[in-house]
């Protein structure tokens, strides 16, 4: 039986899974979310990923950035860093793609603040 | 002079939304801001988790500020960014603000006054780590606001006092951006944030978190070289005999909240020590009439949607506010509560709805929260679990429990399971 604490909201609640041939069965949580996240966490756990990106805008060092979906966590770094090497040259309005496909991951970076809409 | 009905000061979440339901009520409403930009403490919190509540959604600081950015430039609030309130005193039947900006100082009067102040870190000074004074040492809210709107890292290799959120969410955002985290060290025996922070931001990056340990010591000339840690006892002290030295380039503060009230204080208004904020009725109005309270100012909260609220029901009843003699009941937590919030209900105003907010003092399996009245029961709630980091809200219909003038409202925390 593995022990974890779910991560969706601020709640917070303990969860326990148990494995069951194929299926997973969860107890502890407070809503259907938590369910999900558990059985999520033990086959493949996703996370989501925010950061900031550099701009040569002026007054603008960096702009806050977001994965559009979560990834694999293992994931992280490597989208890190390609974030990393990117730099914005010109505006992005909030929710607007700074990296397509990210890593061919099927996700996009998205802008995740307002600072350089029109 | 320029005269408005409600005049809100910070242009945070709660301010924001305190201007946006005043000006709702028909006031003529002014948002006073010191910084350039509105969104408060949002704009450099570029981490998700922010509006499940109000909007069923995983936002960013930015995005949740930016929802009533929006609205409230299109409501067409006056607004004064880059703007600092230096007097705020009490005029006629209102109040006189003195403005300081880069057209120079300037009085504005208002009928009423929402304070959304929000609240500031404890400092280095304000925790007494002894040593000597280098460079390196920040609270976590300077490194996030270096890390997020700056795009400097602060540190290479550092070490985090206080596990409150912020650091926990700092000690993340650190560590992706390439920073080491050597460890959380918290000098009590459970943490300050909130469960799903330790799991996401130290758990999941393999980050250690040290309960019961603080540090006792910075070491380092013009740039921190080291931290000396320490084990603690029951009462917090340091324990002879454990300190070890930990070498790093930071050391990052966690170490707690303070609500932000000087303007307040100037005004009159009684602080609750508990929560540092204003006592407040059930429509955040403080001990002086037509000044009111919301958000972080008030007491510090762990969701922005709570913050919202609270800026709602502020400004919506500043701008209903009429002078008039108050009748009021208090509402006493026990010692087994940290807080509660409101601290006193009006008796000629509706409590049906109340939004009353606990926390509990200790982290507690199933439990009871129980209202009495005069010493009978008038409401109770079971809990699974209580945890202090973790702020528990309630509706509560007061209006039904047959307050009178000298009633009293206890609250107290029934532990019926033990873990």
């Amino acid at each position: 039986m593995d022990e974890l604490v779910c991560i969706v909201c601020p709640r917070g609640c303990t969860l326990s899974a148990e494995r069951e041939g194929d299926t997973i069965r969860v107890t502890g949580n407070g809503c259907k979310r938590g369910a999900e996240f558990a059985r999520m966490e033990l086959t493949a756990p996703k996370r989501t990923l925010c950061t900031t990106v550099r701009t040569t805008i002026p007054g603008v060092p960096v702009l806050p950035v977001k994965v559009s979906a979560e990834i694999p966590k293992e994931k992280i770094f490597p989208v890190m860093a390609a974030i990393n090497a990117a730099t914005v040259d010109r505006p992005v309005a909030m929710g607007g793609v700074v990296l397509e496909n990210v890593l061919g991951l099927g996700v996009d970076v998205v802008a995740a603040s307002a600072l350089l809409d029109g | 002079m320029r005269t408005y009905d409600v005049t809100v000061i910070g242009g945070g979440p709660a301010g924001l939304a305190a201007a946006l339901s005043a000006h709702g009520e028909g006031a003529k409403t002014l948002l006073v801001e010191r910084e350039a930009r509105l969104g408060g403490i949002l704009k450099q919190c570029i981490h998700d988790g922010f509006g499940l509540v109000r909007f069923q959604e995983k936002l960013t600081g930015p995005e949740y500020a930016q929802r009533f950015i929006l609205r409230f430039q299109q409501a067409g609030i006056s607004c004064a960014v880059q703007t600092f309130v230096t007097r705020a005193e009490r005029a006629g039947e209102g109040f006189d603000v003195t403005l300081v900006n880069r057209d120079g100082v300037g009085t504005i009067r208002t009928k009423t006054l929402v304070l959304a102040t929000g609240c500031r870190e404890r400092t280095a000074k304000q925790v007494s780590i002894h040593g000597t004074r280098p460079a390196g040492v920040f609270t976590a809210g300077t490194a996030q606001h270096f890390t997020n709107l700056l795009g400097q890292l602060p540190t290479k290799k550092c070490v985090i006092l206080g596990s409150g959120d912020i650091g926990l969410i700092m000690a993340r955002r650190l560590t992706l951006e390439g920073a080491q985290v050597l460890g959380v060290y918290e000098a009590k025996p459970t943490p300050s944030g909130l469960t799903r922070n330790i799991h996401q931001c130290l758990h999941d990056y393999g980050i250690p978190l040290y309960l019961s340990h603080t540090v006792t010591r910075v070491l380092g000339a013009g740039r921190l070289t080291a931290v000396e840690v320490a084990q603690v006892d029951g009462s917090m002290r340091p324990i002879p005999g454990t300190e070890e030295v930990v070498e790093c380039d930071g050391l990052i503060l966690s170490v707690g909240l303070i609500p932000e009230n000087e303007l307040a204080q100037s005004l009159g208004v009684e602080l609750d020590p508990k929560t540092k904020g204003p006592v407040c009725d059930g429509q955040l109005m403080t001990s002086v009439d037509g000044v009111f309270s919301c958000g972080n100012a008030l007491h510090v909260n762990d969701l922005v949607d709570y913050v919202s609220e609270s800026g709602e029901l502020a400004g919506r009843n500043a701008a209903r506010y009429a002078a008039a003699p108050r009748r009021t009941v208090p509402i006493r937590p026990s010692p087994a509560l940290l807080y509660a919030v409101p601290q006193r209900l009006d008796l000629d105003r509706d409590n049906s709805e109340t939004a009353l907010y606990f926390r509990s003092r200790e982290v507690l399996d199933g439990c009871v929260l129980r209202v009495r009245a005069d010493g009978r029961e008038v409401f109770s709630k079971r809990y699974p679990f209580l945890r202090p980091p973790e702020i528990e809200r309630l509706n509560v219909d007061f209006s039904r429990f047959g307050l009178h003038e000298g009633s009293e409202i206890e609250l107290d925390i029934e532990v019926t399971e033990h873990g």
